[in-house]
């Protein structure tokens, strides 16, 4: 019978981490494969999809704010033609002097009509209806409402029927309906986020529960929690990169195609909505957030699990 | 608690119960010395599994004191015990083999976790195989392999990283008489490389196998000496057990 060998002088040559295919190779990966990137990706793919509504909403109602902020429309509703001429004349000197006026435009009567046409249609009756005339109003950066009030009131000095509509007023419901759609989508994100993580946490405490034997077995030959945990660790990150990959490439091609339906309605608002190089990084950023959460997810809970052993 | 020279595990009134239950080891005190071959039998449900446990630190005692390599191992902080569990060989009665591992695999278990390069363990975890007479059975699954071959590979696994002590639960409780007498040389051979062995076994006639081997006889959970052959607590002067 030989002796046993020596091991000394290779234990002195140099110690490597217990990490890797070896020590990924204690556990059987079907412990913790199988249905672990299918719910992964879809996790990203809702995600990327939420980040991207979110995202596109939230560009669109900054968009939309900028574009109102300083936009205004006087109204003069006047059913007399020559009253209608003489306070749009007066309207026009007080916004030529208005120090927080930048410009202004008289809409013309035939845009009018271009505009009422679908409700009011075209015909002598209809031209009997007398049509407000508009003065399109743009104010300086900085402009606030005690500036629409004081124009207001000084308008109404020179024309009584004249009427300033801050463009923000009236899509203010509009924008607010988005604003909460968005945050509706961020809180998706989080809940997403959650759900991923609580699956990562049912996975790992089943593979934990699957593998105790072998997990012991480790522990005994010396192998210390930051090791078994590392191995998890290895094979929830193959789970998660494969998950959040198809994931990625599912939730942007759902984008794609959601961008094409809004991107038909040709509708100005939703033009504002298009993202961004920056807003594309950060929906790329998703699978990796989902493959950190994972990670730390798989590591927390066989750490915490390991604790209550010796 | 001092150590004395060679002392490498000191129990000192120790006592195990698990949950409520009346304590299954109660005031154990003895020492185990380097280099020496200690038997520890008793009948079943007499305490050896439990007593081994505490030994192999797979379980806290409910009082006493343990002190392992110079160390007190019970306030020990958790994350240094893998480093004492490394100083230690076992060979467990069920022999705990990965399933999904091949012998190699498994022989070579301690010295990955212990962070041994691949290229370094090849030759030794091949020279160990072929030490125990399993060169050829490198690939086989612990399931393919006899009793007896999985009980060699559970020592060679225990053995492999040279371990300072090597602690065996009933290795031969599985095996025929021949076989048994074949561990129980490979044990003899280790021991006489330097590493204090301690078998657990209820085999009497495995005790006269092995000469210069030392005696600890545990009866309803309490070290005994009926016979007055043997001498627990140890003696002042160092000597733990006698000769049989």
């Amino acid at each position: 019978m030989k002796r046993p060998p020596a091991l000394a002088s290779a234990v002195d040559r140099g110690l490597a981490p217990f990490r890797g295919r070896r020590a990924a190779g204690l556990l059987p990966q079907a412990r913790l494969g199988g249905p672990m990137p299918w719910v992964i990706a879809i996790m990203v793919a809702l995600t990327v999809v939420a980040a991207g509504g979110a995202l596109a909403l939230s560009n669109m109602v900054s968009t939309a704010s900028g574009d109102l902020a300083g936009s205004a429309t006087v109204q003069i509703i006047d059913p007399d033609a020559g009253q209608r001429a003489a306070q749009v004349e007066a309207v026009q000197d007080v916004l030529a002097q208005d120090p927080s006026v930048e410009g202004f435009r008289v809409v013309p009567e035939e845009d009018i009509a271009e505009l009422l046409e679908p409700w009011l249609g075209t015909g002598e009756e209809v031209e009997a209806v007398p049509l407000p005339s508009l003065v399109d109003v743009e104010l300086r950066e900085g402009s606030g409402r005690e500036d629409y009030a004081r124009l207001e009131a000084t308008m109404r000095e020179v024309a009584p029927r004249a009427r300033i509509d801050a463009q923000s007023d009236w899509l203010a419901p509009v924008l607010s309906a988005l604003s909460a759609l968005k945050w509706m989508a961020f809180a998706l994100i989080l809940m997403l986020g959650f759900v991923g993580a609580a699956a990562v946490w049912l996975a790992a405490r089943n593979a934990l529960g699957g593998n105790r034997k072998t997990i012991e077995v480790v522990h005994l030959l010396g192998g210390s929690d930051d090791q078994i945990a590392r191995i998890f660790q290895r094979s929830i990150l193959l789970d998660a990169v494969i998950g959040g990959v198809l994931g990625l490439v599912a939730g942007v091609l759902a984008m794609s195609l959601l961008a094409r339906q809004f991107g038909a309605l040709q509708s100005g608002m939703v033009a504002g909505g298009t993202l961004t190089a920056i807003d594309w990084v950060l929906i790329g950023l998703v699978p990796l957030f989902a493959v950190a959460i994972a990670v730390y997810t798989a590591r927390m809970t066989v750490l915490s699990s390991l604790r209550k052993s010796l | 608690m001092s150590t004395r020279e060679g002392e490498i595990v000191q129990f000192d009134n120790v006592g195990l119960r698990y949950g409520t239950d009346r304590e299954v080891l109660s005031n154990v005190t003895f020492s185990l010395y380097s280099g020496r071959f200690y038997f520890l039998t008793g009948a079943s449900g007499a305490g050896k599994t439990s007593l081994l446990k505490l030994l192999y630190l797979a379980q806290r005692p409910s009082r006493g004191a343990i002190r392992m390599f110079g160390r007190d191992v019970i306030t020990l902080p958790r994350d240094k015990l893998p480093d004492f569990r490394r100083r230690m060989g076992v060979v467990f009665q069920d022999f705990r083999l990965v399933d999904h591992l091949s012998a190699f695999d498994n022989v070579a278990l301690p010295l990955r976790v212990s962070g041994v390069r691949e290229a370094d363990l090849r030759e030794p975890v091949a020279d160990m195989l072929e030490w125990v007479g399993l060169a050829h059975r490198a690939e086989a699954r612990p399931a393919t392999l006899s009793g007896g071959e999985q009980q060699r590979v559970a020592i060679a696994r225990a053995v492999i990283g040279r371990p300072e002590i090597l602690i065996a639960d009933e290795p031969t409780g599985n095996v025929d008489p021949e076989m048994a007498v074949k561990l129980l040389r490979l044990f003899e051979a280790l021991n006489r490389l330097g590493t204090t062995v301690v078998v657990a076994t209820h085999d009497v006639q495995l005790l006269r196998k092995v000469p210069d081997s030392l005696i600890m006889r545990l009866s309803k959970g309490m070290l005994a000496d009926p016979t007055g052959a043997l001498r627990y607590p140890p003696r002042r002067e160092g000597t733990v057990g006698e000769s049989v």
